[in-house]
């Protein structure tokens, strides 16, 4: 057992962690605004989509990974301020038109990848320029920690970036202040002149640009090549962490951290006994259980000496 | 009573008039909501706005607020015509509006909500520091004692309307609406909301203060503003007019505050309540072993200052809450622990407090809020269908009988005023069961003609032979419907009064916790 445990979690493993943790991660926090604001963005998941697909466009036809990450944000911005219009603006069902769009970004960029490129279910090119990994200065050379932390692409570290920023404007900014109050009253907000449409669209443009990098990991840092549907599910993977991390951002960043062990767990367990679909189904299970026990629960109320002995009385 | 702080105006020395609106006309589809209204206030003095439900005072500080624009007519501010096309434009104006239904955050704190939309800045972040020292300074400033540093969620609801007023007075609001501020207060919060109001106007900001309850206006106002049918219908001096005089201007004919009811002799026990321990939400007693019982054809009142375990007794006897020791009796019937429909089986009617949310669908029509629970029975349906004959003539009975405006079985429950909202439930209640009825706060927020109304079918009801339990805040609503007065406080009896023989001081000294504890005069004298 300790033999099968040390063959597992080794740094190998946790930096491939870190690495899986970035998508869910990014599209997470997009995810956390949106909630915040009190909209739902349950389009993550084509947003990203769309990021992937547009960083191996970019990258292939300029050569450039830096052009692909800007093809990547710019899809998913543009992607979700349309899907932003049509809630906010139109009050379209936010559930409908989120997973209208989810059906829509995977229609469309196999259709784009068919068209463009002439493949079936995945388009791999020497052209396709992935990220770069980075050395990080200091740490690299740390024992252990170096291994875990060093390494990666620029999206990894943006996203440790983005995860500090966003800490600060949600809770040192009026902007944050104003945000938070959308999501709980709008109409109170209103009351005292805030514009509560134009914080809802900026917290889903935010999550457009932020899910579209979350995409450009998937498909230029992860992997190199471009794969039908290659979001699989994480898209919704980081849904589940803005309300297991209970919106607040330590929550969803540490929330987003457990899914990307699990991935990177099931990875590892390739050749293992262990089923790696097993283990890939831990962390929802841990969700699951998670969501029961967060339910507020309020002590039994015990009865004083006088009303037990009343009641014993009356039932002989 | 006088009124050192407002003269009235009797030519020469006018006092200044911060704010007029004149003429102004607002027509909605169907009716005119302001008809060529007049209304101006006077620098620091507190305004009272009555009449019924409808009769246009929303609609009319609605337009000062900036939140709908007059068809005609003109506002003039200090001297000036202006034009309030939102919110924003009449809080730079120095207008605040405290609504009804709290605008507030409840998850920030008490600072958070007052700088909200005009928080202090430092290099781009939001000064917390100096947020806090601000409202501070105005708490201060204004005799307010609140903590900036409190969670909205936390706070009675007195407090949260302090919260309310500071957030106008942080935006240097000169002119302050209070549209029914008394409306969800304890008596004690409306005493300490009083005292602030009149350290206000001592401070020169003037005060629109509009209300139902006229011992409030006598109390609190300087001048008093009358409407009905989108008419200004008179505006005095307080000290020149009396309650009586406002009440018929409102309605427009007599009324008659006092309820008649014949002597009657009670019959056998419908209700009984034994040994009963409830616990509310926290999972603390709410109800400390209470008993009592009502009989037929008598109204036992439960008086007590809200938040005393009345809700909780309420719930408990129809079911909603369970019930942790002792025991209820319907008709007879031990029901402790049943469903809510084996207690209304067993013959018991529920006018619930929170109408909106316990005694209707607001998304139903009329009719079909009309025949809930009845719904399970012949002749409503007959073999699982529903029958349309029968449910149009119990649906056109009720509003026949309970003047539910307007006459249409189709309309949406959740569209009807207060006051027909709850004639509906009282209706459905009544029509449904004539044995048991438990009232709680059958009038909360009803104009008074409805409660006028109200109050006399819960009578007839008693005349018929109904054992009724009144659950009520309103201390005058109690001891005038009440054959006995029950007071609660901290979940358990404080006595049982005569009604006939109570004295209000009495009653609000057993309300307040002083007094000998589970007397039963009832039983001394049954």
């Amino acid at each position: 057992m300790i033999h099968l445990l040390s063959q597992v979690f080794d740094t190998q493993f946790l930096a491939s962690a870190v690495r899986m943790t970035t998508p869910i991660l990014l599209a997470a926090m997009g995810g956390l605004l949106c909630s915040l604001s009190g909209t739902l963005n349950v389009a993550l998941e084509g947003l990203m989509l769309m990021g992937a697909f547009g960083a191996v466009a970019g990258s292939f036809y300029t050569g450039s990974w830096l052009a692909g990450v800007g093809l990547a944000v710019l899809l998913g911005t543009l992607t979700s301020v349309l899907l932003s219009v049509t809630i906010i603006k139109y009050k379209a069902n936010e559930l409908v038109v989120g997973l209208a769009v989810n059906l829509a970004a995977l229609g469309a960029t196999t259709f784009m990848m068919r068209t463009l490129w002439q493949v079936k279910g995945s388009f791999i090119d020497p052209r396709i320029a992935p990220l770069p990994s980075w050395r990080l200065p200091l740490i690299h050379h740390a024992p252990v920690l170096g291994k875990v932390l060093s390494g990666h692409t620029p999206v990894v570290y943006a996203s440790w970036a983005v995860v500090l920023i966003i800490n600060y404007v949600i809770y040192h900014t009026a902007f944050g202040l104003r945000l938070r109050a959308t999501g709980e009253n709008a109409r109170a907000a209103e009351t005292l002149g805030v514009r509560t449409k134009k914080l809802q669209y900026v917290a889903f443009i935010l999550s457009g640009a932020l899910s579209g990098l979350a995409g450009a990991q998937l498909s230029l840092g992860l992997v190199t090549l471009f794969l039908i549907n290659m979001t699989a599910g994480r898209g919704f993977v980081a849904m589940v962490a803005v309300i297991l991390g209970q919106r607040l951002v330590a929550g969803v960043a540490g929330a987003s951290l457990l899914f990307g062990l699990a991935e990177g767990l099931t990875m590892r367990l390739q050749g293992l006994r262990i089923p790696p679909q097993f283990v890939l189904m831990l962390p929802y299970l841990i969700t699951i259980i998670t969501m029961v026990l967060l339910r507020p629960r309020h002590p039994r109320p015990v009865l004083p000496e006088e009303a037990r002995k009343a009641a014993l009385e009356e039932t002989p | 009573m006088s009124h050192p702080r407002y003269q009235p105006c009797l030519g020469g020395n006018e006092l200044a008039k911060v704010l007029e609106m004149q003429g102004i006309v607002k027509g909605f589809p169907g009716v005119l909501a302001n008809d060529h209204v007049d209304f101006d206030l006077e620098e620091g003095e507190i305004h009272a706005l009555v009449g019924e439900n409808g009769a246009g005072k929303s609609t009319l500080m609605n337009i000062l607020y900036g939140l709908y624009q007059p068809d005609e007519g003109r506002i003039v501010c200090k001297g000036r015509q202006v034009r309030f096309e939102s919110p924003l434009d009449s809080i730079a104006a120095g207008i605040g509006m405290v609504h009804q239904h709290f605008m507030l955050v409840p998850s920030f704190t008490v600072y958070e909500n007052i700088v909200l939309g005009a928080e202090p800045r430092r290099r781009g972040s939001f000064d917390r520091a100096k947020a806090i020292s601000r409202v501070r300074e105005l708490a201060k400033r204004h005799d307010f004692r609140i903590d900036p540093l409190a969670r909205i969620h936390n706070l009675p609801v007195g407090s949260q309307q302090r919260v309310e007023i500071m957030k106008s007075l942080y935006r240097g609001a000169g002119i302050l609406i209070l549209d029914e501020p008394t409306a969800v207060l304890t008596p004690q919060e409306t005493k300490e909301l009083f005292v602030i109001l009149k350290s206000l106007a001592r401070q020169g900001k003037t005060i629109v203060f509009i209300t139902h309850k006229l011992e409030e206006v006598m109390e609190v106002s300087d001048r008093v503003t009358v409407m009905r049918g989108g008419k200004v219908t008179m505006t005095k001096a307080t000290a020149q007019t009396d309650a009586r005089e406002i009440a018929r201007m409102m309605v427009g004919r007599e009324v008659f505050l006092q309820v008649n009811k014949a002597d009657l002799t009670p019959g056998e026990v419908m209700l009984e309540v034994e040994n009963l321990w409830v616990a509310d939400d926290r999972g603390l007693f709410a109800v400390k072993g209470l008993s009592f019982q009502v009989r037929e054809g008598e109204i036992l009142g439960v008086a007590g200052v809200a938040g005393n375990g009345q809700m909780e007794l309420a719930e408990a006897i129809t079911g909603l809450r369970p019930v942790q020791a002792g025991r209820i009796r319907v008709c007879g019937q031990d029901i402790t622990g049943n469903s809510p429909f084996a207690i209304r089986s067993a013959g018991l009617a529920h006018i619930p407090e929170d109408r909106y949310k316990h005694g209707l669908a607001k998304t139903g029509t009329v009719e079909e809020n009309a025949i809930m629970f009845l719904h399970n029975f012949s002749p409503i349906t007959n073999n699982g269908l529903l029958n349309r004959k029968a449910i149009t003539e119990h649906a056109d009975s009720i509003i026949e009988n309970f003047d539910v405006r307007p006459r249409d079985r189709k309309a949406l429950a959740g569209q009807l005023s207060g006051g027909n909202a709850q004639k509906l439930i009282v209706g459905r209640e009544m029509t449904l069961n004539d044995k048991v009825l438990v009232a709680c706060q059958p009038t909360r927020g009803l104009d008074i003609g409805a409660i006028e109304f109200l109050h006399n079918r819960i009578v007839q009801q008693r005349d018929h032979g109904s054992a009724v339990l009144l659950i009520s805040v309103e201390l005058d609503e109690v001891m005038s419907l009440s054959d006995w007065i029950l007071v609660m406080y901290e979940g358990k009896s404080m006595g049982e009064l005569d009604a006939r023989a109570a004295a209000v001081e009495e009653v609000g000294r057993l309300m307040a916790g002083i007094g000998k504890r589970g007397s039963s005069g009832k039983e001394a004298s049954a």
